[in-house]
C-alpha cells in the first residue's frame, strides 16, 4: 500500500515502510513523555488550578466594585480569564484524561466537570471520541463545520450556505451553547435517525448542568451583589462572552486554516497506526506564540501535537514540537503553523469564501497537500 | 451543614467547594478527609509509626479496623490500607499508623524515608468486619504474624485500656524479636495486666534476645515453632471457648483456618487478609480468570483485551476509539493485575481505572463492569 502526497513542488510518494517508521518514530516520542510524566507535571496543573481559582474569586468579589467603570472592566476580565483557563488548559485537558495517571479523584477524566454549559461526558463523546478518532473525516468527525458551517469543498454547497458569516459569528457569540448541542446532533433528529429516549436523556443532562451554569452567573452571583445586580448581571454575561469568542477563536485555529486536509472514509478505511497519525498531522494547525498565549490556549495552539497525543499533558506539547515538525521535515510532510492573526484571518477568509456558490469562486489547489490513498500502486497510477 | 454545603457549592459550581479550600490549606476540606503527621518514630528496624491528626469528619475506628491512606509519590496518589495499631475510643483524636517497609514496595519504603511532621496524607473513613464484638468476649485468643501485628495490636490495647478482666493470649510470629515494633507497650501491658499472656515466636533466630522481657519470648518452643495444634492447646487451653483474631502471612492463617475448620469452630474464628499487591509473574502467558463483577460473569483469561473480552463474554461496555486515545471505555479495575498494551506496563493496584480497549488481563481480574 502506498500514500501519495502531492505538494506544491511535486508528488511526494511515501511507502509503507515510510509511514511505519514515522509511527514508530512519534510512539518513540510519546514513550519518552510518558516516562517522564511526575511531580513536575502535577505542580504545573495545580499551579493552574491554583490561579484559576484566584482569577475567580477576584473576579466575583471586584463586581462588588461594580458600578465603577475600571472595577467592572477588571472584574470581566478576571472572571474571562478564570473561565478560559478552567475550559481550556483545566477542563478540556483533564477531559481528555491526560492528568489520570495522577489518580487524582477529583482530576479523572470520568468525573471532572467545566464552567460551561456543555455536559462533560456529552462532550467527551462527541469530542474525544468522534473528532479524536475520526478527525477530519468526512461523515464521521461532525466537527467538520460542526454540521453548520461549509469549512470544506467537499461538502455540498446550497442557498443556505450564502449566510454562514452570519451563522459563524452567531457560533463565536455564543459558543459554549453550540457546544452543548453539538452531540445531540440535530441532523439525525430531522432525519429521524435518533430515538427519543436517546435524544430525551440529552437534553435532561443538558437541562441539569446549564440549568446551574445559568442559576449562577445570572441569579445567585448578581443577587449577591444587591442593588448592583444588573451590573454583575451584564459582568458574567461579558466574561461568558469573551470565553466564547477567544475559544471559538483557538479552536477554529486547530483545523480550519487553508492548507489543513480532510479525508473520506474509503481513505481511512483500514488505517494502520501509522497513517493515523499522519491524518492528525496533517488535518490539524497550529498557532505561533509566547508561553503565556500557549497556557490561555490550554496548549491546543499545539493542535498537531494535541490530535498525535490527545492523552499527554497539554504543557508538554511544547517541548515535544520540535521533534514534530523535524519528522514533518524529515518526510516532506507539511507543519501547519502562523500566527493568530494569519491563521484566524485564513479561517474568516475560508467561512466567506466557501458561503458562495462553488462557481463563483476558484477552487485554490491546496498549497498543502492531496492526500491520495491507494490500496494497490497500480490503481494509483504510479 | 450539609445543606450550607449544598448552597455554596451552587456558587462554586460545577466544582466541589473543596477545590477552593485546600488551596488555603489542605487539611480545610469540608468533604474530603485528610489528616496531618504529627509524629513519626522509627519504632524498630525497618518500620515507622506515624501518629496522625484527622480533619474534623474523622469518626474514629474500632480495634480491628483500616483506613486507606493516599499520599502523592512523584506526581501519581497512591493509596494503601492500614490498621490503626492505637486503642480505639481514645479522646484526642488522634490515629497512629505502623508500616513496615517492604523492599520493592512504593508507598511503605516512601513512608518510611519521606515521612515528615506537617506531611498532609489522604485518609478514608476506619472501615471492615475485622473488629472487637461488643460486648467484649470473655476470652480472646489473638494471633499474628509479621506487619499482621497491627490490628491485634489494637484490639489487645483496647482491652488493656479497658481493663479487661477475662484472660487475654496475644501470639505474635516475627522474623526476629528485634523487628517487634511497640515493645514497650506490650512490656508495659504485660507488666499490668497479669491476665493478658503475651508471646513471641521467632523461628527464624531461635536464640532468646531478650531475656529479661516480661513477656514468654520462646524461639521454638516445641517441634517447629510454627503454628500448630500443640501450639494452640499450650498457648490458650481454653481457645474453644475463646473468639480467636488471626491477621498475618498466608501460611499463618492457612495454618489456623486447617485447625478452626477440623474442630468446626470457624464461628469463632475472625481473620483480616492482608496482601501485598505482587508483580504479574508471567504476564506473557494467558491465564487466570476475568471476572466482570458488576455484571456478574467470569470468563477464561484468553490474552486479548479487557474489552474483547467482556464483549466475547456476552457484555457491551461502552467504548469508542478501540485504541486507547478517547478514555470512554474507562472502567474500574477491583483487583488483579493488568497490563497497558500501549506502554507495557503492569499495575496490580486495586479500584483503579483502566482503559478496557489497551489493558489485558495477567492472571485473575475482576473488572467492575
Amino acid at each position: 500500500m502506498t500514500i501519495l502526497t502531492e505538494t506544491e513542488s511535486g508528488p511526494l510518494v511515501l511507502s509503507r515502510e515510510q509511514i511505519e517508521e514515522l509511527g514508530r518514530e512519534l510512539d518513540e516520542l510519546r514513550a519518552a513523555i510518558v516516562a517522564d510524566l511526575g511531580e513536575r507535571d502535577r505542580e504545573y496543573l495545580y499551579s493552574i488550578i491554583k490561579a484559576q481559582c484566584g482569577f475567580e474569586i477576584a473576579g466575583r468579589g471586584l463586581m462588588y466594585l461594580g458600578f465603577l467603570p475600571p472595577f467592572w472592566l477588571a472584574a470581566v476580565a478576571a472572571l474571562s480569564v478564570s473561565k478560559i483557563l478552567d475550559n481550556m488548559e483545566i477542563g478540556h485537558n483533564v477531559m481528555h484524561g491526560q492528568y489520570d495517571w495522577m489518580r487524582e479523584p477529583g482530576l479523572n477524566s470520568r468525573v471532572f466537570e467545566w464552567d460551561t454549559v456543555c455536559p462533560a461526558d456529552q462532550w467527551k463523546h462527541s469530542h474525544n471520541y468522534l473528532h479524536h478518532t475520526y478527525t477530519n473525516i468526512h461523515n464521521k468527525d461532525r466537527d467538520i463545520g460542526y454540521s453548520v458551517l461549509r469549512m470544506d469543498e467537499a461538502q455540498e454547497w446550497n442557498v443556505l450556505r450564502l449566510g454562514q458569516p452570519l451563522y459563524a459569528f452567531m457560533l463565536m457569540m455564543l459558543f459554549e451553547w453550540g457546544v452543548m448541542g453539538h452531540d445531540l446532533e440535530v441532523e439525525k433528529i430531522v432525519r429521524g435517525e435518533r430515538t427519543w429516549p436517546e435524544i430525551e436523556q440529552l437534553i435532561l443532562g443538558q437541562w441539569r448542568k446549564a440549568g446551574k451554569q445559568v442559576l449562577k452567573d445570572y441569579l445567585v452571583f448578581p443577587a449577591l451583589t444587591g442593588p448592583l445586580f444588573f451590573h454583575t448581571l451584564a459582568g458574567n454575561a461579558a466574561a461568558n462572552l469573551v470565553r466564547n469568542v477567544w475559544a471559538f477563536a483557538i479552536i477554529f485555529c486547530g483545523h480550519f486554516p487553508t492548507g489543513v486536509q480532510t479525508f473520506t472514509e474509503e481513505e481511512t478505511a483500514d488505517e494502520t497506526r501509522g497513517e493515523w497519525y499522519i491524518r492528525q498531522m496533517l488535518g490539524s494547525a497550529n498557532i505561533t506564540g509566547r508561553k503565556l498565549f500557549h497556557i490561555m490556549a490550554g496548549n491546543l495552539s499545539h493542535q498537531i501535537e494535541h490530535h498525535l497525543f490527545p492523552d499527554l499533558p497539554a504543557s508538554r506539547y511544547p517541548e515535544m514540537a520540535p521533534t514534530v515538525r523535524a519528522l514533518c521535515e524529515k518526510y516532506g510532510l507539511p507543519y501547519n503553523t502562523g500566527t493568530l492573526g494569519k491563521q484566524i484571518g485564513s479561517v474568516w477568509k475560508k467561512i466567506f469564501k466557501l458561503a458562495l456558490p462553488p462557481r463563483w469562486v476558484k477552487s485554490e489547489p491546496s498549497p498543502g497537500v492531496i492526500v491520495m490513498r491507494q490500496r494497490k500502486a497500480s490503481e494509483a497510477g504510479v | 451543614m450539609v445543606d450550607l454545603i449544598n448552597l455554596v457549592q451552587t456558587l462554586t459550581s460545577p466544582h466541589p467547594l473543596d477545590r477552593y479550600l485546600e488551596l488555603v490549606r489542605p487539611t480545610l476540606t469540608l468533604r474530603d478527609m485528610r489528616a496531618e503527621i504529627t509524629r513519626v518514630r522509627h519504632s524498630a528496624p525497618g518500620s515507622v509509626t506515624l501518629t496522625l491528626r484527622p480533619t474534623r469528619q474523622w469518626k474514629g475506628h474500632q480495634a480491628g479496623q483500616y483506613v486507606q491512606l493516599g499520599v502523592v509519590i512523584d506526581g501519581v496518589r497512591h493509596t494503601r490500607c492500614y490498621s490503626p495499631v492505637n486503642p480505639e475510643g481514645g479522646r484526642d483524636r488522634h490515629i497512629e499508623l505502623t508500616v513496615k517497609a517492604h523492599p520493592g514496595g512504593v508507598v511503605s519504603p516512601f513512608l518510611y524515608h519521606n515521612a515528615v511532621p506537617g506531611m498532609v496524607v489522604d485518609l478514608t473513613p476506619a472501615d471492615g468486619m475485622f473488629r472487637l464484638p461488643e460486648p467484649r468476649p470473655e476470652r480472646l485468643l489473638l494471633i499474628s504474624g509479621g506487619s499482621g501485628i497491627t490490628p491485634v495490636l489494637s484490639m489487645l490495647r483496647t482491652l488493656a485500656a479497658e481493663s479487661h478482666r477475662g484472660e487475654v493470649v496475644f501470639l505474635h510470629y516475627a522474623k526476629s524479636p528485634a523487628v517487634l515494633p511497640h515493645r514497650a507497650e506490650l512490656d508495659a501491658i504485660a507488666r499490668r495486666h497479669p491476665n493478658f499472656r503475651i508471646e513471641l515466636r521467632h523461628p527464624h533466630r531461635p536464640e532468646r534476645i531478650d531475656p529479661g522481657a516480661p513477656w514468654i519470648d520462646l524461639a521454638r518452643p516445641k517441634g517447629s515453632g510454627y503454628f500448630d495444634y500443640d501450639e494452640l492447646e499450650r498457648v490458650a487451653p481454653w481457645f474453644a471457648d475463646a473468639q480467636t483474631y488471626v491477621c498475618g502471612p498466608q501460611s499463618l492463617m492457612d495454618a489456623v483456618r486447617k485447625i478452626y475448620q477440623a474442630e468446626q469452630w470457624d464461628d469463632r474464628l475472625h481473620t483480616e487478609e492482608f496482601t501485598l499487591s505482587v508483580a504479574a509473574a508471567d504476564a506473557a502467558r494467558a491465564h487466570g480468570t476475568v471476572n466482570f463483577s458488576a455484571s456478574r460473569v467470569s470468563a477464561e483469561n484468553n490474552g486479548a483485551t479487557l474489552l474483547e473480552q467482556a464483549e466475547s463474554a456476552g457484555l457491551s461496555p461502552e467504548y469508542g476509539c478501540r485504541m486507547g486515545i478517547c478514555f470512554s471505555c474507562t472502567a474500574v479495575r477491583r483487583a488483579g493485575c493488568t497490563r497497558n498494551l500501549r506502554t507495557g506496563e503492569t499495575d496490580s493496584d486495586p479500584d483503579q481505572p483502566i482503559q478496557l480497549c489497551i489493558s489485558a488481563p495477567v492472571g485473575d481480574v475482576d473488572i467492575d463492569i
